[in-house]
């Protein structure tokens, strides 16, 4: 196989006929999250001729290039020269942030599995709502659909796992969580992440100037609200979300 | 009013483009058509660019109205079509003229075929595309009673109808496979036998991806099932939670948390969105080299349709009223 493998990040992977994958971990942390946002960041400074597209997941920057344009092989020794320019694990998240405050109507017949999760979690109702709410959380990525994100991290308890089945459909603005992290979903879909708050906001509208909301980096704190208030915010702004600049 | 009258029409047609690349890192991945070679195939039937949007038709079609002249091209998965009630070729261009009807069956075979006409489809443009991304909320498929406009055609150049003779590709076949980012985490004796596998193109599949099912027992990573979600694309193999494979397809996910074996290489998606249910599906591990070298040469044929395309010649016996056409004009002395 030609995959390269290595005992030390970053690692560089093939991913299929026009990929790169170049990984800061083989699990979520902090550092590697921000590595791989920097990384992605110097990658379209560098603007290799060939390249085609840059992004990144959780821990990971990815490249699709055009192999007719920039081989597989010039493209390795340009991301091997930029890994080697600066300790990218010590890299800082970008200014130019947002703090994002959404209302959430937490468990009730919108949200059904609070009590569950909770339950996993080894919590009281009243207590998961005050960590999740407490918990300034960051997008770690954006992902699986649009303007969708995967945020963290939240503390020890929220350590649980998926569901092994999945919830046939949850709504758009679904609050979710697993693995110490939150989804809210842009879309409504089948999932295996357990449906614990409500929200009003609307992640991607593709019928705006402006159709993905949140990016990498941005932080949210989900705030509790009553149910009675979510059809009021169905016809607010964002929801009756707003946010501040991160300075 | 250039347009067609949408009469009646399947559940799962949709205006499609070459999709949207480069939004990734907001989660949405490219869509487009199922087909890409279909694509080309339409825009070298009606000698127009393959950047134009056209009709994709799941597995059922519709019956279209043409509320002015226009020149069509129907290609991808053989339906059965006509106008007015006269059938009329697949894998061909056809000219209707204003008032008649465009009726498109069921397929025959394969899942997705295309209606292509002169101009191009008329659509809202978001994010840069016109494709209908049902995964991500945009757009919709067509509806009856809805208008279909299309663009104004660029030259009025020769508007005889053509036909084209296409790869054949309705029945499954075997795809060549890149290795991808979890390859290693299946030992070389995974590997030999996920080669050696028949497997059957599952009923479960869309344009987000289609499961196939192992003539035997299912395939594990060493690794199990405890990936961190990574970036996923067209063409990605995922093993599922039953060790069954799924291929990611235009309209997939963006992140995905399985293991993945490989990844098929972009010529041959065609021949997994085209197979239809109980098709039989093999894979075969290429290397880079002959990766590079396949898609260079598909993108040749590609360039090289147009050329390809030959005068349609219809069977003599099929059309109505023979004696009325001037079958002799245009002879002139031969002294």
């Amino acid at each position: 196989m030609i995959c390269e493998v290595r005992s030390e990040f970053p690692m560089i992977r093939q991913a299929g006929f026009d990929g790169l994958l170049v990984s800061f971990g083989d699990k979520l942390s902090e550092p590697a999250n921000r590595a791989a946002l920097a990384f992605r960041h110097a990658v379209e400074q560098a603007d290799w001729q060939g390249l085609e597209e840059c992004s990144t997941s959780l821990v990971s920057t990815y490249l699709r290039f055009d192999p007719s344009a920039l081989s597989h092989e010039h493209i390795r020794t340009h991301v091997n020269t930029l890994l080697k320019q600066r300790d990218w694990f010590l890299a800082t998240l970008d200014s130019n942030r947002k703090l994002w405050r959404i209302p959430t109507v937490f468990g009730t017949s919108q949200a059904p599995q609070l009590g569950e999760a909770a339950a996993i979690a080894g919590l009281s109702e009243s207590q998961a709502i005050d960590t999740i709410a407490n918990t300034q959380v960051r997008v770690q990525t954006i992902g699986f659909a649009p303007g969708q994100p995967y945020l963290g991290e939240l503390p020890e308890a929220w350590n649980i796992p998926r569901q092994t089945e999945l919830t046939p459909k949850v709504p758009i603005g679904a609050l979710t969580v697993a693995i110490r992290q939150l989804v809210l979903f842009s879309v409504s879909t089948p999932t295996g992440w357990r449906h614990i708050g409500q929200t009003a906001f609307r992640l991607f509208r593709p019928e705006s100037p402006e159709p993905f909301l949140l990016r990498p980096g941005d932080e949210v704190v989900f705030f509790p609200v009553e149910l009675e208030r979510l059809d009021t915010l169905q016809q607010c702004v964002d929801g009756g979300a707003s946010f501040t600049r991160i300075r | 009013m250039r347009a067609f009258k949408v009469i009646s029409v399947g559940a799962g047609v949709t205006v499609q483009d070459a999709g949207r690349p480069g939004y990734l890192a907001l989660g949405l991945s490219r869509g487009g058509v199922a087909d890409t070679l279909a694509l080309h195939e339409g825009a070298a039937l009606l000698q127009q660019s393959a950047t134009l949007a056209v009709v994709e038709m799941a597995v059922m079609g519709g019956v279209f109205e043409a509320l002015c002249d226009v020149r069509i091209a129907l290609t991808g998965a053989p339906m059965p079509a006509s106008i007015d009630g006269r059938e009329i070729a697949w894998q061909a261009s056809h000219v209707l003229t204003k008032g008649t009807r465009l009726s498109i069956g069921v397929v025959k075979t394969g899942n997705y075929g295309y209606l292509h006409i002169g101009g191009g489809v008329k659509s809202a443009v978001t994010l840069g595309g016109q494709g209908v991304h049902l995964a991500a909320g945009i757009g919709h498929p067509l509806q009856a009673g809805q208008c279909l406009e299309f663009g104004t055609e660029e030259s009025t150049g020769e508007q005889g109808s053509k036909t084209l003779s296409v790869a054949e590709r309705w029945s499954g076949g075997q795809l060549r496979v890149l290795p991808s980012l979890q390859t290693h985490w299946f030992d070389d004796k995974t590997i030999a036998r996920f080669e050696d596998t028949v497997f059957s193109r599952d009923t479960r599949g869309n344009r987000m991806g289609v499961r196939l099912l192992p003539n035997g027992a299912g395939f594990q990573s060493d690794a199990g099932l405890s990936v961190l979600s990574e970036v996923i694309v067209p063409g990605d193999i995922q093993i599922t939670g039953d060790g069954s494979p799924f291929v990611l397809l235009c309209e997939c996910g963006t992140t995905g948390g399985y293991p993945r074996i490989g990844s098929v290489l972009p010529a041959d998606l065609p021949v997994i969105a085209q197979a239809p249910a109980g098709s039989e599906i093999r894979f075969r591990f290429v290397t880079l080299e002959e990766a590079i070298d396949a898609q260079k040469l598909d993108a040749i044929e590609c360039s090289g349709l147009a050329a390809q395309c030959k005068p349609l010649h219809r069977d003599p016996s099929t059309i109505d009223g023979l004696l009325g056409f001037e079958l002799i004009s245009g002879v002139v002395d031969g002294r």
